[in-house]
C-alpha cells in the first residue's frame, strides 16, 4: 500500500514538474494549431459580416491557386539551395578554425558575425550590394569588365541571390554546433589514424563525419525549420517579387493574412505547411536516426 | 498561513486601486501609429510636432508611435484593434478607406465636427486630395502627408549630353529622347531615366496611364479597367523605355535605392515620390530641378500619400481630442513646416500662402511642383480588397518589365484576377 503511494507521488511529482512546460507548449503552439485548422474551414464574412462554414472549400482554392504552387515550388528550390549548402559551408568552416592556425579567434569572429546581425539589417545591407548601379557586386564586375547584373529584379536569378545572402546569414551559426562538437571529439581517435596511417579525407569520411551525424541531424532540423520561417529578408529585398519569382510559403500566409484581410486562406495555408513539415520530420527522425551514433 | 496569504491579497488589492477612475484632471491619453514612407530623419519631425503641440495643449498627451511604412503600420493598427488596443487615430494610407471601413474600424470626421469653424477646416483641404479619404460624400480621411510623383532632372547631365539644362521632358516621346541623348553621351555609363517598379510598381504604372487618359478604377471602389487599350498602350510605352530606347535598365528597378541612384548620377531622370524632394536637395552634389510628369494626351499623376483616420473605438473626450490635434497638425502653419522638412506637399491653400512656405518657394522653386500638378491629379488606386487588386496589377508590371509576358497578356491576367477579388462587390 505505501509502495503504491509513493509510486503514485511520483507520477504526480512528475506531471507537475512537466505542467510549466506543457502549458507552454499547449498555449504557443497545440491550440494555435488547432485553431488555425478551424479558422481554414471558414470563408471571410462579407463587408463586417461574421465568418461562415465551408468545409473543404478553402482547400479546393488552394488547389486551383497557381501562385499557391508557385510559391510552393519557389520554397522548395529555395530549401534545397539552401539547406545542403549552409550545413555543407558550416562543417568546412567548422573544420578549418578547428585547425591550430594564426588569428584562429578572429576568423571564428569574422565567421559568426553574420548570424548576430539582425535579418532586417543583413538584408538592407545586401539591398544595397545588390543594387545594379551603385551596388559593391556590379561595381566589382564592372572593374572586371564584365556587365552587371540585376540580380533582385531579374526573374531568373532573384531567388539564387535571395539563397545566396540566407546562406551567408546562416552558415556561421550552424558552424558553431560543428565547432562545439569537433572539440568534443577525442583526440586518441586522430593518433589511432595517424599510426595506422590513414588519408586525411578518408579519417574525416569515416570517423569524423559519422561521429558529427547527432549535430549534422540538428542542423539539418534548424536549416530545414528556418528555410520555412525565415522570411524577414523578403520583406526588404523583393517584397515575393518580380512577379512572385522570390515569393515564398510564409511570406504569402503574411500577405494574405494582413494585406489582403484574408486571415482563413492564410489558416488553410499554414495548415498544409504544418503538414509538410510533419511529413519531413517524420520520415528524417525515422530514417536518420537509425544511422546516428548517441554517445 | 498569514504570511502566505497577504500577498496574493495585496497584489489584488494594488491592482484594484491602480486601475481607479481617471479624474478629470488627467490629461486626455492619444495614441497614434505612423508610417515614414520616405527618407530623412522624419520621426525627429514628428516627435518635435508632437512636444510642441502638447507644450500649447497640456490638457493632452499624445503618444506617436513609428510602425514602419504604410503596409506595417496598418497591419500594427488592425493588430492593436484586435487586441483589444486600439488607437484613437493613426495615420494611414490613403487608399486603406475601403478596407478600414469593410473593418468596420473608423468613423467619419462629419460625426465628430461640431463647430461651424472646424466645419471650414473640413473644407479647406485641397479638393485633389480629399478624393481618396470621401465616399458617398462623408469624409473619412484628412490629408497630412501627402504626394505626388515628380521628376527629377540631373541638369548637369543633360547638359553634358547637349541637352537644354533648364528644360525639363514634356512629352513621352521629349522623355525617350532626351533619356537615350544621355545614354548615348555618356558612352552607356549613365541611365537616361529611371521608373521605379518594386514597391509601388501600380502608383506608376497609374500616372503612365492617367497620361494616356485613363483612369483604372471606377469611383466607388467596386471596378477596375485594367485591360482598356489606353492603359495597354501606357503599359508598353513604360516596357519601351528599356526595350526600344534602351534608356532605362532591364528588370525592375528598386524603389529603396533609386534615390540612391540618382545622387550617385547612375540616372539623369527618376520618377519619385515628392515625399523625396528635401532628402534630394541636402544629397545632391550637382544641379538638379524637379518637373511635372510628361504627358502623352493629357498632364497628370495619382496622389499618394498617408491620411489621417479617426477610430471607432474612443470615447467621446478622445475623439475631441483627436480631432483637435489633427487640426493643429493641418494648421496652415504646421503644414508648411512639415511641406519644408520633407518635400510632402502643403495639405491646403492655406499653407501656401504662410509666409514660411512661400519664402521657401522663392528660395527653392521645386517645392512648388507637386501643388501645381495637383490640378492634373487623379485619385490613387483604390478599391475594396485593395491589396489583393494591387497585387494583381503589381505583378502585371513587374511580369511586363522583365519581360516574362507582353503587356497586353499581363493586363488581362490582372483584369481576371481583380475581378475574381471584386466579384462579391459588384453594385
Amino acid at each position: 500500500m505505501d509502495r503504491m503511494n509513493a509510486h503514485r507521488r511520483m507520477q504526480l511529482y512528475g506531471a507537475l514538474l512537466l505542467l510549466p512546460a506543457a502549458v507552454l507548449l499547449a498555449t504557443f503552439a497545440y491550440l494555435p494549431t488547432i485553431a488555425t485548422l478551424i479558422n481554414s474551414l471558414f470563408l471571410p464574412g462579407f463587408r463586417g459580416a461574421p465568418t461562415e462554414f465551408v468545409g473543404l472549400e478553402n482547400y479546393r482554392l488552394l488547389v486551383e491557386d497557381s501562385t499557391f504552387w508557385r510559391v510552393a515550388g519557389n520554397n522548395l528550390i529555395y530549401a534545397l539551395g539552401t539547406i545542403p549548402t549552409s550545413i555543407a559551408l558550416a562543417l568546412a568552416m567548422a573544420l578549418f578554425v578547428n585547425a591550430r592556425l594564426p588569428g584562429r579567434g578572429f576568423v571564428r569572429m569574422a565567421y559568426f558575425t553574420p548570424t548576430i546581425l539582425p535579418m532586417i539589417a543583413a538584408a538592407n545591407i545586401w539591398m544595397f550590394f545588390y543594387a545594379p548601379q551603385i551596388g559593391l557586386f556590379n561595381k566589382l564586375l564592372g572593374a572586371l569588365g564584365l556587365s552587371g547584373v540585376n540580380w533582385l529584379g531579374d526573374p531568373g536569378v532573384a531567388l539564387t541571390s535571395v539563397i545566396v545572402m540566407t546562406v551567408w546569414k546562416e552558415a556561421g551559426f550552424f558552424m558553431i554546433f560543428y565547432l562545439a562538437a569537433l572539440q568534443g571529439m577525442p583526440p586518441e581517435l586522430r593518433e589511432a589514424a595517424d599510426l595506422e596511417g590513414t588519408s586525411r579525407w578518408s579519417f574525416f569520411w569515416r570517423v569524423t563525419f559519422p561521429l558529427l551525424m547527432p549535430t549534422t541531424l540538428f542542423v539539418l532540423i534548424n536549416a530545414l525549420i528556418n528555410a520555412v520561417r525565415v522570411v524577414d529578408h523578403l520583406f526588404i529585398l523583393t517584397k515575393g517579387g518580380p512577379n512572385n519569382a522570390t515569393n515564398l510559403l510564409l511570406y504569402y500566409v503574411y500577405e494574405n493574412a494582413f494585406s489582403f484581410f484574408d486571415r482563413t486562406y492564410a489558416a488553410t495555408i499554414t495548415v498544409v505547411i504544418l503538414l509538410v513539415l510533419a511529413i519531413v520530420a517524420t520520415v528524417k527522425f525515422a530514417i536518420l536516426d537509425r544511422r546516428t551514433h548517441y554517445q | 498561513m498569514r504570511a502566505r496569504l497577504s500577498f496574493p491579497l495585496t497584489a489584488l488589492a494594488a491592482g484594484l486601486l491602480a486601475a481607479g477612475p481617471v479624474t478629470a484632471d488627467d490629461p486626455v491619453e492619444l495614441t497614434l501609429y505612423y508610417p515614414i514612407a520616405v527618407g530623412g530623419a522624419l520621426t525627429e519631425v514628428i516627435d518635435g510636432l508632437v512636444d510642441q503641440f502638447e507644450a500649447e495643449h497640456p490638457d493632452i498627451s499624445v503618444d506617436a508611435i513609428y510602425a514602419g511604412n504604410y503596409d506595417d503600420t496598418r497591419v500594427r493598427v488592425m493588430s492593436a484593434i484586435e487586441a483589444g488596443d486600439a488607437p484613437q487615430l493613426s495615420v494611414l494610407f490613403s487608399i486603406d478607406l475601403y478596407d478600414l471601413l469593410e473593418q468596420d474600424a473608423i468613423i467619419a470626421f462629419d460625426e465628430v465636427v461640431e463647430t461651424d469653424e472646424e466645419r471650414e477646416w473640413l473644407d479647406g483641404f485641397y479638393p485633389g486630395l480629399m478624393e481618396n479619404g470621401q465616399l458617398d460624400g462623408m469624409t473619412y480621411g484628412i490629408p497630412f502627408q501627402r504626394s505626388t510623383i515628380v521628376l527629377y532632372w540631373n541638369k548637369d547631365a543633360f547638359e553634358a549630353a547637349g541637352l537644354d539644362p533648364e528644360t525639363p521632358p514634356e512629352t513621352w516621346d521629349d522623355m525617350a529622347r532626351m533619356a537615350a541623348a544621355v545614354r548615348d553621351a555618356s558612352g552607356g555609363d549613365q541611365w537616361g531615366v529611371m521608373v521605379p517598379s518594386t514597391g509601388y510598381p501600380y502608383w506608376m504604372f497609374q500616372a503612365f496611364a492617367f497620361q494616356n487618359g485613363h483612369r483604372l478604377m471606377s469611383e466607388d471602389g467596386t471596378e477596375v479597367y485594367f485591360d482598356d487599350p489606353a492603359a495597354i498602350e501606357a503599359l508598353e510605352y513604360w516596357v519601351s523605355l528599356a526595350t526600344e530606347h534602351d534608356a532605362m535598365p532591364d528588370g525592375t528597378i528598386e524603389w529603396g535605392t533609386l534615390r540612391q541612384n540618382f545622387i550617385e548620377q547612375s540616372t539623369a531622370m527618376m520618377w519619385h515620390t515628392t515625399g523625396n524632394l528635401t532628402a534630394v536637395r541636402n544629397e545632391a552634389d550637382f544641379d538638379f530641378g524637379v518637373a511635372m510628369l510628361p504627358m502623352k494626351t493629357q498632364r497628370g499623376s495619382p496622389t499618394g500619400g498617408g491620411n489621417f483616420y479617426l477610430f471607432k473605438d474612443a470615447d467621446e473626450a478622445e475623439q475631441r481630442a483627436a480631432l483637435t490635434f489633427i487640426r493643429w497638425m493641418t494648421d496652415p502653419e504646421r503644414a508648411a513646416a512639415w511641406s519644408i522638412e520633407t518635400g510632402y506637399m502643403g495639405v491646403s491653400p492655406a499653407a501656401y500662402e504662410t509666409e514660411a512656405l512661400r519664402d521657401y518657394i522663392e528660395s527653392f522653386p521645386p517645392a512648388a511642383v507637386a501643388r501645381d500638378q495637383l490640378e492634373h491629379s487623379t485619385a490613387e488606386l483604390s478599391t475594396y480588397q485593395g491589396g489583393r487588386v494591387r497585387r494583381a496589377l503589381d505583378n502585371a508590371v513587374q511580369a511586363a518589365l522583365t519581360g516574362q509576358m507582353a503587356p497586353a497578356e499581363a493586363l488581362a491576367q490582372a483584369q481576371r484576377e481583380a475581378d475574381a477579388a471584386l466579384r462579391r462587390y459588384a453594385r
